[in-house]
Formats: structure tokens, C-alpha cells, sequence
């Protein structure tokens, strides 16, 4: 029988609901026993989130003072300590399981699959490779130990249940190292939604023309409450910063609406946004590859369209 | 002397359209343009910055995979990087068995920091550079987006979900570099032609005594559904009046 570990993400007070898509997952496994281990320095809130959750049949709380801040390298030998008799062993793919859980899975001399977007079976799964542009369907030999992280896409999260699981607090008895110290983190600084998360995001591509010229999207974004990228082309030509860059080599997004303005839709742009679920673009040539993926598209000159565009939303409200 | 590892991976162009193979057994990469992996472009010109910064005094760059990485091995030395090594081997290399063969070269090379991209862009994994430091027995600084060396320590700032966390590490290290770390340089053709002469060692892989073969299977390939065309709107006017209808205004 499966026995899956699913390490909780969170920030001291509340779990994070990255850790319930994780439990969704772990549910696709017939008849895995689920087991949410919380590493904190005083977890009981947390745990008793976790407890909460339907599926979860126990909750490891373990408390230590070095688990203040999440480090990889204090939180690493921990799982393994509490991993010991578990078949898989589950984290979110985001920064936090991302940096933590290969860490892990070299310790456990355990393979790791990164971004699971379904469980198909205990020992098979499917994720994405090439930025998603080809699905890989993934078998584990029998009998090994598996380390994953979870597509927090791919996944609703899972609800609360009728009973709250128990919580069993966990004594850390393994050796934490001394080489790694947190010294602080600050929120995103824009005033803008941030790019990665935004459920709007205008973006803009070499036919700006300059950096001056990309005023006319931030007005537009403002208008809209969205966040502003840029293509690669843009990026590299120095009309926008490097951290607005959408595409494979940069962030790839899944807003509700993006907005491609003056992009003509290279292959590894396309690849970042092709999990929106409306793509608009606007573009002076009808031959433009972006067109063949978007859902709204408009031919002509972005500098009349962009503000006309504004204009009448300003209008509508 | 102060010593620099980076490893870089050669992989399909990030401008290539990846293809699936009809069959279903894998992706497309005969006579397609093969690059060096641009996250760990990154990693070598931060390398190379540190290096001209009088804080390192060479930076090694290593390749696992057949023959044709030394291509990727030789554009790395035309960017600057002063040797290469190249680990031969035919077997497909999950990151497991990459990071146990630098773990290996780590015990002859003995660097400072370790750097690497923080994924490759063919297998998506980001696991190599992590794995490493737990094999190391080192500090991970994931995801940098600037890196200051001091002393003993290295300050990385690194770039998480909820904005941007500093953690300071000991030296050694294990760095992954995030998109915003810098921009790598370009290559003239007089460092390439700089590039022919600088050494590169090739070991065979078998030699380092780790285990190579994957674990996992790849059952099957397929390309993710597609999009399709939508609709053309005539004006600004009718545009707007398409989000609305989709309820996207």
C-alpha cells in the first residue's frame, strides 16, 4: 500500500493552499494512506489546518526554532527523518517544494519527478517537460521510493472533511547544519499585481519601439488592474526589464486575459502563455504567428488601438 | 586556488518548435539547433563576473553527454570560461546521476561555489543543482538573482513566490541562477577563435565509479492539446465589446 508524505507549505500562521492540491493528488493513488507533515517553529495552527482536510489521515507537527524561516538545508534532513516507511514522498512545485524536495530526494537516494500533473497509479504519473510543449508519461520501477512535486495548476484543492485527522507533534532528532542563514525577504515591490500571479497581463513586444513607448501599456495595465510583461525581443532590445520577460527563458503565466501587443508570437514566447485562458492580440502584420493562438485578434497600429482601447473601457466605467 | 565549477547542458534551442515524435517515443531533436541551456548561460557569466572581479581565479566548465556537447563546451570557453571538462557518456543522465558525477569532480576541482542554471529547458526538472548540495553536504542558494561574494560568505538573494528572500551561505556553495541574475555577454569571433586553444579534458563517464542508467521510465510523449484560432475583430471598438462578452471586462 502507498504511504504518501506530503510536506506543508506555509508561513508560520497559515498553510498554504499549494499543500491541499497536493493532498488532491495523493487522493489519485487508490487507497494511499496521506500523512501531512508541518515543519515549523511552533506549528500547531497550521497543523490544524492541515488536520482539517479531507483525505489526511494524520498530521506530523514538528517543531524546531531553526524551522523559523523555511531553508532547504535545515528542513531537508528533517524529512528524511520523518520520510522513513513512506512510499512517496510529496511537496507543492512551487519556490518553496521546488528548492526543498530535490534536496530530499538526494538524501533519501530517491529519483524525483517535478511537476506531476496527474497520478495516474502509484508508480505512474504524467508531467510536463519543454516548457509544456510535450507531456511525459512517467513510470517508476516497483518498489522504489518516489520524491515529486506537484503542479499546483493542474490540481483544484481538496476540501475540508467531516472529521478533523490527529495530530502527532514529532521531536527533530536529526543534525541540522550551521552554513545556512536567512536574512530577510521583501514582498514584491510593484504596485502592480505581480506578473507571475496576475489574472490580467498586457504585454508588449519589439513593435513598441522604445522603452518610452511602453508608457502606453503600463496606462493600459493600470486601467485594467493588470500586470505588464514583455517579450524576449522587447527585453533584449532594453524597452523593458529583464523581470517582465514572458516566455520559455522567462515567466510562464496563466492569467485569465493577456493582452499581446506588438508581439508577433515567437515559439518560445508562445510557450509562456499558452495556458492563458484568453489571449488578445493586437499586431500590424496579419501574418503574425500570434495570431494562430489567439482567441480575439486585431490587425492595425497599436499606437492608435492601445489608447483608443483605454478610452473606451474608461468610458464603459 | 579559487575555483569556479559551472555546468552547463546542451539542449534543443529555446527558439526551436519542440515536436513530438509520431510514435510517441520521444521529442524531435535530429537536425535541430542545439544550444547551451540558457539558464546556465546565466550561471557562467556570473561565474565570469566574479572571476573579473578578482574574487575567483578560474572557472571551470563542465558538460555531461555524448560527443556533440563539445560544442556547447567550446562556447562556453569563447565566453570566457578558462577550461573545460567534458564527461562522455552515451547513457541518458537524470539529475541524480548528474549531480553525483560533479559531486566527483568537485573532490579534484575543490571549488568555492558550485553554479548552475536553475533548470535546464528540455526536461524542466530543476533538481541537479539541489541534489548537489545535499550530496555536497553544502549550503543551496536556488533561483539567484544577485550574488555577492564576501570573504568566506556569499550573499544571494533569490527570487521566491513571495518576493525576494537574502540568505547568506557559507563558502563552499551551490548557486542556481534565476533569469535576472544578468545578461550573459555575447561571443566575438576572436574569442572563439581564443576558445580553440583553451583545454578541454574529456573523462569517460564510466570511469567516476557512480551509478549512471535512469531510473525512470518514459512511457510515452505526447504533445499537449492545442489552441486554436479564434476570431478577427475589424476595431478597438469591437474588441472591447468581445472581452465584455466573455466577461472579461
Amino acid at each position: 500500500m502507498s504511504k504518501i508524505l506530503i510536506v506543508a507549505e506555509h508561513d508560520g500562521a497559515k498553510l498554504n493552499p499549494a499543500t491541499a492540491k497536493c493532498i488532491t493528488c495523493a487522493k489519485a493513488i487508490a487507497g494511499a494512506e496521506i500523512v501531512v507533515a508541518v515543519f515549523a517553529a511552533n506549528g500547531a495552527a497550521v497543523a490544524a489546518q492541515a488536520a482539517q482536510i479531507a483525505g489526511v489521515s494524520r498530521v506530523l507537527q514538528v517543531d524546531h526554532a531553526a524551522n523559523e524561516h523555511a531553508l532547504a538545508a535545515m528542513l531537508a534532513p528533517q524529512v528524511v527523518q520523518v520520510a522513513a516507511g513512506f512510499t512517496h514522498v510529496f511537496g507543492p512545485s512551487t519556490t518553496f517544494g521546488k528548492d526543498l524536495m530535490p534536496r530530499v530526494a538526494a538524501l533519501l537516494d530517491a529519483p524525483q519527478l517535478s511537476d506531476v500533473m496527474a497520478a495516474e497509479s502509484a508508480t505512474r504519473f504524467r508531467r510536463p517537460i519543454y516548457a509544456g510543449n510535450a507531456i511525459v508519461t512517467v513510470d517508476v520501477p516497483a518498489g522504489t521510493r518516489i520524491v515529486a512535486t506537484v503542479r499546483t495548476a493542474s490540481f483544484e484543492a481538496a476540501s475540508a472533511g467531516a472529521a478533523a485527522a490527529p495530530v502527532e507533534a514529532v521531536a527533530v532528532s536529526a543534525e541540522l547544519p550551521s552554513h545556512t542563514r536567512f536574512v530577510s525577504v521583501s514582498a514584491a515591490r510593484s504596485d502592480r499585481p505581480d506578473l507571475q500571479t496576475a489574472s490580467r497581463v498586457v504585454s508588449g513586444g519589439r513593435a513598441l519601439g522604445s522603452a518610452d513607448n511602453f508608457k502606453i501599456l503600463y496606462s493600459l495595465a493600470d486601467r485594467l488592474g493588470a500586470a505588464v510583461g514583455a517579450s524576449r525581443a522587447a527585453v533584449d532590445a532594453g524597452y523593458a526589464a529583464n523581470d517582465m520577460q514572458v516566455g520559455q527563458t522567462g515567466k510562464i503565466i496563466s492569467p485569465e486575459l493577456y493582452l499581446a501587443v506588438g508581439i508577433s508570437g515567437a515559439i518560445q514566447h508562445l510557450t509562456g502563455i499558452k495556458d492563458a485562458r484568453t489571449i488578445v492580440a493586437i499586431n500590424k502584420d496579419a501574418e503574425a504567428p500570434i495570431f494562430e493562438i489567439a482567441d480575439i485578434g486585431l490587425v492595425g497600429d497599436l499606437f492608435t488601438i492601445v489608447p483608443e482601447i483605454e478610452r473606451l473601457i474608461g468610458a464603459a466605467n | 586556488m579559487k575555483r569556479i565549477l559551472v555546468s552547463i547542458k546542451r539542449v534543443v534551442d529555446y527558439n526551436v518548435r519542440i515536436r513530438v515524435k509520431p510514435d510517441g517515443s520521444g521529442v524531435v531533436t535530429d537536425g535541430v539547433k542545439m544550444s547551451v541551456n540558457p539558464f546556465d548561460e546565466i550561471a557562467l557569466e556570473e561565474a565570469l563576473r566574479i572571476k573579473e572581479k578578482g574574487l575567483a581565479e578560474e572557472v571551470v566548465v563542465v558538460t555531461i553527454g555524448p560527443a556533440d556537447c563539445q560544442q556547447q563546451l567550446r562556447t562556453a570557453l569563447a565566453m570566457g570560461a578558462d577550461r573545460a571538462l567534458h564527461v562522455l557518456t552515451d547513457v541518458p543522465i537524470e539529475p541524480p546521476a548528474a549531480a553525483r558525477i560533479l559531486r566527483k569532480l568537485i573532490d579534484k576541482e575543490t571549488p568555492i561555489l558550485a553554479i548552475l542554471g536553475k533548470q535546464a529547458i528540455d526536461d524542466d526538472a530543476s533538481q541537479t543543482g539541489q541534489m548537489l548540495a545535499a550530496l555536497w553536504g553544502r549550503p543551496q542558494a536556488t533561483f539567484a538573482s544577485k550574488v555577492e561574494i564576501s570573504g568566506e560568505k556569499a550573499t544571494v538573494t533569490r527570487e521566491v513566490d513571495a518576493g525576494l528572500e537574502t540568505l547568506e551561505v557559507d563558502l563552499p556553495a551551490v548557486i542556481t541562477t534565476d533569469l535576472r541574475l544578468n545578461e550573459p555577454r555575447y561571443v566575438k569571433l576572436p574569442d572563439i577563435m581564443k576558445a580553440k586553444k583553451k583545454p578541454l579534458e574529456t573523462i569517460d563517464a564510466a570511469s567516476l565509479g557512480v551509478t549512471l542508467p535512469p531510473t525512470l521510465k518514459m512511457v510515452k510523449y505526447e504533445a499537449p492539446p492545442v489552441r486554436s484560432r479564434g476570431v478577427m475583430v475589424k476595431n478597438a471598438q469591437e474588441l472591447v465589446d468581445a472581452l465584455k462578452k466573455k466577461g472579461l471586462l
